[in-house]
């Protein structure tokens, strides 16, 4: 491992475990026991998980975990903006699903994207007699109002699964009857441990329903891409869909922020697949990879110095042409996030920041806070597995808290001790520290801002943290601490 | 010639006897050498023992519970091999007036599909479902892409024959939309008044076959009180050629069939035919005996 080991002022191995035992004494024998193993001080160059992941929470403590059918409609299936996304059950977890996660989408509403809220809004009479006539009809009436959706997504929620209604087969009726591809997802809420089983059950549905099935009408160039694992959270995908095309790349499909079904649908023709969220989308990658042979790259477009080796690491994929265009946008932006480092990094330098976000961004952005001169002293995710832990443990500093699936307590615990400027984090945990008196932003949803992907996407960064962090806000709250 | 899986659901009124005639016939078919996996859709989870000679076999539920999630269950740990290496495997479920016994069949199936279980050397899946389908969970055996061919165990008494008939009309639901067909009723002889005539009058209406007439026979019991089928405890005796004899049947029944369920008072009509039931006098309902 080439990379220097960073260090932290004052954090050690044994300060980190003597934090950590301190929280875990808390708990319970039989809680330390299970919680334990899921926290741990990074080791910088090995370069492996130091933590346990992808495990049942323990019951009695607070996770910030979503589930399985949160992986499939907010992740997966719900921004593809050209298809119908019914929540199949009753009514609450397709409306509190409803774009609160901020895929933005392009197109208009009702012709040519379908953000709207579908569900079959289950009522007693349908977990007693079964809810697939109704199913049945409401696939009639999607397709009858809104003729020009490309396809249905039926997504199951817990109680589908629990009467054991027989969705597979009135989608495959449907989708004979309607001529529409119809797919089922089988993504009941209690399935799995986190949203991630979502996220596979989705993939595979992808597989076993969608790709392989269209064409792209343009003829094949050496050039095509896929843009994989970004979901257009406040505009990424328009960030990082321009600078790859500015490199010369033709995007043919993105996955699935402002997706498009026909597009995915066609993937298995593309030359790369450039996944930015491993976590949530390695799974039809893999499939690509070895089903049509098409390789996979992983990338970070969070923060110039990513931006710049990401970008060269795409380039070497490539001829000399791209490999020049890379060289040329490099020098072409570099002026411009020098200039914006030049105006943050003399406010931000130093500060401390602390992470507890999904499956990708504990680990992605924190190249773009050291950019702006800040340090992680924290990280962790609600829902990843070792795979991303070993990806995880090169980005942190040397001897720095990992936490997985952390409880209320535990990041309370951490805070406390550690005091970071900034925590980055997502609703349920925002208002806790802005109490705290400690700066907030979240990291889910941009904060109602982005995009944060791309060059156009560090501008917006930078200002977003340094307008936290330094807020004069802060100055009139009396800390607890 | 390319092997074919035939995956078959047996159904019938609880008590009728479907786990000892399912593990019976099993046995028979494992005796003319064909490769056979059982799997209990039954949280009482019975519907192996005779083959493993156990009192109950792990449960995928069972072990569920235990890890906490069916992630972390393999596929070893549920799926036993026993007599004429018959593979078994049972979904259990919670005990009687909790949980969801439907969603444990779901899960279970699932399971065993997602995890390989259904290889392809096997030529017979044996589905051994509760006795009364009542929620979709109990239908996951005969969905799409599963059991094809539905047996259903009965007998000459009057409740089981309603039962049967009720069977019959939730694969009428089923074969309307997908590949789900009746294959015959499997007669466990309760010795009741002209038994086999009834059945055999009952397949014809139902426009399916009786496959075979199991007579009634206390070697069953004998067997099992061994834990043990008949044709391992006993393979010379009469009652373990029964139980071949069922065996090569299905193993050579081509005769798949939409059924025709009866009305109700095609199936009075039927059972006051064979003097089951007699005809009712209007005259005499809702009077009680002193009134009279």
């Amino acid at each position: 491992m080439s990379e220097k080991i960073r260090k932290v002022d004052g954090i050690t191995k044994e300060s980190t475990q003597a934090m950590i035992d301190e929280a875990l004494a808390a708990y319970p024998e039989k809680g330390r026991k299970k919680r334990a193993p899921h926290l741990a001080p990074n080791d910088q160059s090995s370069g492996k998980s130091c933590v346990k992941s992808n495990k049942k929470t323990v019951p009695g403590v607070m996770s910030a975990r979503g589930c399985a059918y949160a992986g499939a409609k907010g992740v997966v299936w719900g921004p593809i903006r050209d298809m119908v996304h019914v929540s199949h059950g009753p009514v609450g977890c397709g409306w509190y699903s409803w774009g609160t996660r901020r895929n933005l989408m392009s197109g208009i509403n009702g012709v040519t994207q379908f953000g709207m809220m579908f569900t079959s809004d289950f009522q007693e009479k349908d977990i007693v007699y079964g809810g697939d006539k109704k199913l049945k009809t409401l696939l009639e009436e999607a397709k009858g109002l809104f003729p020009l959706a490309k396809g249905i997504s039926v997504l199951s929620e817990c109680p589908v699964g629990l009467i054991g209604d027989d969705i597979n087969s009135v989608a495959k009726q449907s989708a004979k009857e309607l001529d529409l591809p119809i797919i089922p997802c089988n993504c009941e809420g209690f399935r799995g441990v986190s949203q991630s089983l979502g996220h596979h059950i989705s993939n595979d549905t992808i597989r076993d329903y969608i790709i392989e099935t269209r064409e792209f009408s343009e003829p094949e160039t050496p050039y095509d891409i896929a843009l994989i694992g970004d979901y257009n959270i406040g505009g990424d995908v328009w960030s990082a869909k321009a600078l790859l095309e500015e490199i010369g790349l033709n995007v043919k499909s993105v996955w699935t922020g402002d997706g498009e079904m026909e597009k995915i649908a066609a993937t298995h023709k593309v030359k790369l697949n450039l996944i930015h969220c491993y976590r949530s989308m390695n799974y039809m990658c893999k499939v690509m990879e070895e089903k049509y042979g098409i390789p996979w790259l992983e990338f970070n477009f969070f923060g110039p110095t990513k931006i710049r080796e990401s970008l060269r690491a795409i380039g070497a994929r490539f001829d000399v042409t791209i490999q020049e265009k890379v060289e040329q946008v490099i020098a072409k932006y570099d002026p411009i996030m020098q200039a914006i480092i030049d105006e943050y990094r003399p406010r931000l330098d130093g500060k401390k920041v602390m992470l507890l976000v999904g499956g990708l961004r504990p680990r992605h952005t924190i190249g773009a806070y050291e950019d702006l001169g800040m340090e992680c002293i924290g990280s962790g995710y609600e829902f990843a597995h070792t795979d991303d832990y070993d990806r995880t443990a090169p980005e942190m500093p040397e001897a720095t808290v990992v936490y997985d699936d952390p409880s209320e307590y535990e990041l309370e615990q951490f805070v406390d001790r550690l005091k970071p400027d900034l925590i980055g984090s997502g609703i349920k945990e925002k208002y806790v520290f802005q109490k705290m008196g400690i700066p907030f932003r979240q990291m889910h949803s941009w904060d109602y801002s982005g995009p944060y992907h791309g060059y156009q996407g560090f501008s917006v960064f930078a200002r977003d943290v340094d307008m936290a962090v330094n807020s004069p806000t802060w100055k009139l709250v009396q800390s607890p601490y | 010639m390319e092997k074919k899986l035939r995956q078959i659901a047996i159904y019938g009124k609880g008590g009728i006897g479907k786990s000892t005639t399912t593990q019976n016939t099993v046995a028979g078919l494992a005796y003319l050498g064909k490769k056979v996996m059982i799997v209990g859709c039954d949280p009482k989870a019975d519907s192996t023992r005779l083959i493993l000679h156990a009192k109950a076999q792990n449960t995928v539920m069972d072990l569920v519970r235990e890890k906490g999630t069916v992630e972390d269950l393999e596929l070893e740990d549920v799926l036993k091999v026993g007599y004429g290496d018959v593979k078994c495997v049972e979904s259990g479920g919670p005990e009687p007036g909790v949980g969801c016994a439907g969603r444990g069949v779901i899960t279970a199936i699932n399971f065993l599909e997602e995890e390989g279980a259904y290889t392809e050397d096997l030529d017979f899946v044996f589905y051994d479902v509760l006795g009364d389908v009542v929620c979709g969970g109990f239908a996951m055996p005969i969905r799409e892409g599963k059991a094809e061919e539905i047996y259903i165990v009965c007998s000459g008494e009057m409740m089981a024959m309603y039962a049967a008939n009720n069977i019959a009309k939730g694969i009428l639901k089923y074969a309307s939309s997908g590949k789900v067909r009746l294959a015959g009723l499997i007669c466990n002889a309760r010795k009741t008044d002209k038994e086999y005539e009834l059945i055999d009058a009952l397949a014809k209406k139902l426009g399916t076959q009786m496959i075979h007439f199991v007579p009634r026979d206390n070697q069953v019991q004998r067997a099992e009180l061994r834990r043990m089928t008949v044709i391992e405890y006993s393979p010379e005796h009469p009652q373990a050629q029964e139980y071949r004899t069922l065996a090569e049947k299905i193993l050579n029944n081509k005769m798949l069939v939409v059924p025709t369920p009866l009305e109700m008072e095609e199936l009075e009509d039927l059972l006051m035919e064979f003097g089951i039931m007699e005809a009712e006098d209007e005259a005499v309902v809702g009077k009680a005996e002193t009134a009279a």
